[in-house]
């Protein structure tokens, strides 16, 4: 085994060839904060929110492959204040409106903040406009509360086979777009059972018609902590239609 | 399948770049509709080429004007020259907005990042040409050819006149490539001979970051593939870099045959040089050599008559986007798709071009390549340092009486050069371009070598009257407008930056913000994910660090202003109401 072991913080975890280090350290049930990770899709390294240090280098922990006796850190306090100030960075880019968005309490965006000790948003905000997509009858599309994740991208092209989305632009002009001939939710071939649909962390995609089924108080983030719920999500399968 | 095929299936398929280019020229824009015409030709979801036309910043989704004006916005060939604005000046003249076409949709003006013309003075590029040495005068005599819809071909040829002024030639520009010669001793070696060469003459790429180049020629021919490609990176988009312009114009076949070179080694087939958009005006003359050497037998099948030796090369023009000149980015841009640098590992030395092994490297170092194997691995060594061998190409400009091109052995001094520009009252030189480093007098005495100061070629020179503030405000709106978007630090961080140094000049600036603007530096730099973002902030850390008087003399006595100033937050306002008295402004703090 000790070939097959590398350590995070001083703690010795052991990987399969190949895994990056955020599978295995999930599979190890050890935390590493992170947005546009999901087990299972392919790991993409833009929220940076899984920086880890290997010797004096910063890595994604989501894309860098694990390997033997590598000695990572992980959950010290400057990483942790580069991860707060990255949250709040996404928080400043768009339009999060916590108080009134719909998926407050199931927001992994606003559970990291709370994670992280986030107390304000540190950074003047952007102001950008960004369009809503009402179109379609089901699905609600709010660019403003979009971080770029990309896991509507690859939930829809990996899971649901249907290659909905897409990300175009570039620097903060970088939005979702819709592969469809209008470039509206309507247009293309969507479903509420997608994995695009209900893998969105923040409250970017919405089901439509369900608002506040749930009350707030009682809501995945009132009950749990970001990482218990990370490290659940490791031992699930992905979703799909069936757990619907 | 036979209407998804755009063009006759004995050609080469045309690249999506080029399609999508055309249709740029043809309409002045790309309409939604053009989009789904090339997406069901090339059978692409329409949402790659969406993504594609947003990302590159010489696709326009709105029309542009018939004349289609872009200033360059760089320190040395940027259109503010001696307290004028001559972009405003010409706006003015013209009577239109900035960014926004003229409602006879005769012209539209807006800025790009440098266009490579910086030992040209200000310079434009129109409809894709570069015109230089612009003027005050000269901005006047543009308006009216506008004006009078004057065709750009009757236009003055001297105004369009790039020339390419070597100073100082040495190992490479000193000498006399014979065209041939390279592939003759290809083919008179064998690929682990000629690699032993290139590995005794201690080659590294010319691009900066100096990694060994028979090492990599080594990892590609030894990684398990397909198919191998070489790829030459003719897209030097760092602010300031102008070598390549001359290299292309003058040593091309030298590059052709170090592309060969490479390919005999690896076993590659296929090149393709990626040339920058701005340099587009190039195109037919590097196409029309590339057909002499198929003529002449020196590309194609049986290169020379060697039944086993097949190469040939194909030419992608970029169209506008700094990050492509990082190589996974390039990369991704010749697979058509918009020019995001990929996670590495794996490198494209062995996962590159459509996942096959690739070898990628820039223009000087392909022609340093040729040369050796003509010459030998000694005479390259007969020059630089020990870790440097050979020479660097250097692209000198800004605040000097002779900007151009120069040729130094590695290991030459900082002050030398500058001497040699005649660059007096020196106050700052940024080496490497915006990217480098920014050094000041008393690192003058340091070397240019991959061991002490390592550069891709850029040298911008800023002299005593000039305000180094806004030299870092000019960089940081280079990187905001340039990063790719795809990572969080680099996204959001290059664009905050863009606007705390904004404050700071403003005058509005405080101690905090100061160190506000060292934290954010330091985040970008270390948690972005490519190169672009991790050297984002360096231009701010060395001048906060080498030249605070930059910041301070700017600092407010205040504890606190806030980012949000009042009254420009009432433009909008004042626009509506089409006030502008004293009355519609609050009082400044």
């Amino acid at each position: 085994m000790t070939h097959n072991t590398f350590f995070i913080d001083g703690e010795e975890i052991s990987f399969l060839p190949g895994q990056t280090i955020m599978d295995a350290a999930l599979t190890a049930e050890v935390y590493i904060p992170h947005l546009c990770h999901y087990p299972g899709l392919t790991p993409h390294g833009n929220c940076r929110l899984c920086s880890v240090e290997i010797g004096n280098k910063s890595v994604a922990a989501c894309t860098t492959p694990a390997a033997a006796g590598q000695h990572i850190s992980c959950n010290t306090p400057a990483l942790n204040e580069a991860r707060k100030s990255i949250t709040q960075m996404l928080f400043i880019e768009g339009e999060h409106i916590c108080p009134s968005c719909e998926k407050t309490g199931n927001c992994k965006l606003q559970a990291m903040g709370y994670y992280l000790g986030m107390q304000d948003e540190h950074y003047p905000q952007f102001y950008q406009r960004r369009a809503i997509d009402a179109s379609h009858a089901s699905i609600l599309l709010d660019h403003g509360r979009c971080i770029l994740c990309d896991l509507c991208v690859r939930a829809s092209r990996e899971v649901d086979g249907k290659n909905v989305f897409a990300i175009a632009g570039r620097g903060t002009d970088a939005h979702l777009i819709v592969n469809s001939s209008t470039g509206k939710l309507i247009d293309s071939n969507i479903e509420v059972s997608d994995l695009a649909v209900n893998i969105c962390p923040v409250g970017a995609i919405m089901i439509k018609k369900q608002g506040y089924e749930l009350p707030i108080g009682q809501r995945i983030y009132d009950q749990h902590t970001i990482d218990e719920i990370g490290l659940q999500e490791n031992t699930a399968k992905i979703p799909n239609q069936d757990d619907h | 399948m036979n209407q998804c095929m755009p063009f006759n299936s004995n050609s080469e398929p045309e690249h999506l770049l080029h399609r999508l280019y055309a249709l740029q020229q043809q309409y002045l824009f790309i309409s939604p509709e053009s989009m789904q015409q090339v997406a069901a030709e090339f059978n692409l979801p329409v949402s790659q080429i969406s993504a594609v036309v947003a990302f590159y910043a010489f696709f326009s989704q709105q029309p542009c004007g018939r004349y289609h004006i872009l200033f360059s916005n760089c320190t040395s060939c940027g259109y503010l020259k001696e307290d004028q604005n001559l972009l405003l000046e010409l706006c003015q003249n013209l009577d239109v907005t900035p960014g926004k076409t003229g409602l006879d949709g005769l012209v539209s003006i807006d800025e790009t990042s440098c266009i490579g013309m910086c030992d040209h003075g200000a310079a434009m590029l129109i409809n894709g040409i570069p015109l230089v040495q612009l003027d005050i005068e000269r901005i006047a005599q543009i308006a009216q050819l506008i004006l009078t819809e004057t065709p750009l071909a009757d236009w003055p040829i001297a105004w369009f006149q790039v020339s390419d002024i070597v100073y100082k030639a040495g190992l490479l520009l000193g000498e006399n490539f014979t065209i041939g010669r390279c592939l003759k001793s290809v083919l008179a070696n064998s690929a682990d001979a000629l690699l032993a060469t290139i590995e005794k003459s201690g080659l590294c790429g010319r691009g900066g970051a100096g990694f060994n180049t028979s090492k990599k020629w080594q990892i590609c021919r030894q990684a398990s593939g397909s198919t191998r490609y070489v790829v030459c990176n003719a897209d030097e988009g760092e602010p300031g870099t102008f070598k390549d312009r001359l290299l292309l114009t003058n040593h091309a076949e030298a590059m052709f045959e170090g592309m060969a070179l490479c390919a005999f080694v690896i076993g590659a087939e296929k090149g393709f040089v990626y040339l920058r958009g701005e340099y587009r005006y190039l195109l037919s003359s590097l196409q029309s050599k590339l057909d002499q050497y198929r003529q002449w037998g020196f590309l194609g099948n049986n290169i020379l008559g060697s039944p086993a030796f097949n190469f040939d090369i194909e030419i992608v023009v970029g169209v506008g986007a700094y990050i492509c000149g990082e190589e996974s980015a390039l990369i991704e841009s010749l697979e058509g798709k918009p020019g995001i640098p990929r996670v590495r590992p794996p490198f494209p030395v062995t996962h590159g071009y459509l996942g096959q092994p690739t070898v990628v490297n820039n223009v000087e170092t392909f022609i340093a390549a040729a040369t050796i194997v003509s010459h030998g691995s000694d005479w390259f060594r007969s020059v630089g340092t020990a870790q440097s061998s050979g020479s660097k190409i250097l692209s000198i400009s800004g605040d000097c009486l002779l900007p151009g091109i120069y040729e130094y052995p590695f290991g030459i001094c900082v002050q030398q050069v500058l001497d040699d520009c005649k660059a007096e009252n020196v106050q700052a030189i940024q080496i490497g371009g915006p990217a480098g480093r920014l050094i000041g007098k008393d690192d003058f005495h340091r070397r240019i070598c991959f061991e002490d100061l390592s550069t891709g070629g850029s040298i911008l020179i800023f002299g005593q009257q000039c305000d180094l503030l806004t030299i870092n405000r000019n960089f940081a709106h280079f990187f905001a407008h340039e990063s790719c978007g795809f990572c969080a630090p680099c996204r959001v961080g290059t664009k905050l930056l863009k606007s705390s140094l904004h404050k700071i000049a403003d005058d509005r600036g405080t101690q905090q913000d100061k160190m506000e603007i060292k934290q954010l530096s330091e985040l970008v730099k270390r948690y972005s994910h490519c190169g672009l973002g991790h050297t984002a902030a360096h231009h701010i850390l060395d001048s906060l660090q080498h030249f605070p008087q930059a910041f301070e003399k700017h600092l407010t006595q205040y504890t606190f202003t806030p980012q949000l100033d009042l009254d420009k937050a009432l433009e909008d306002a004042r626009q509506i109401t089409q006030r502008d008295d004293a009355a519609a402004h609050l009082k400044s703090l």
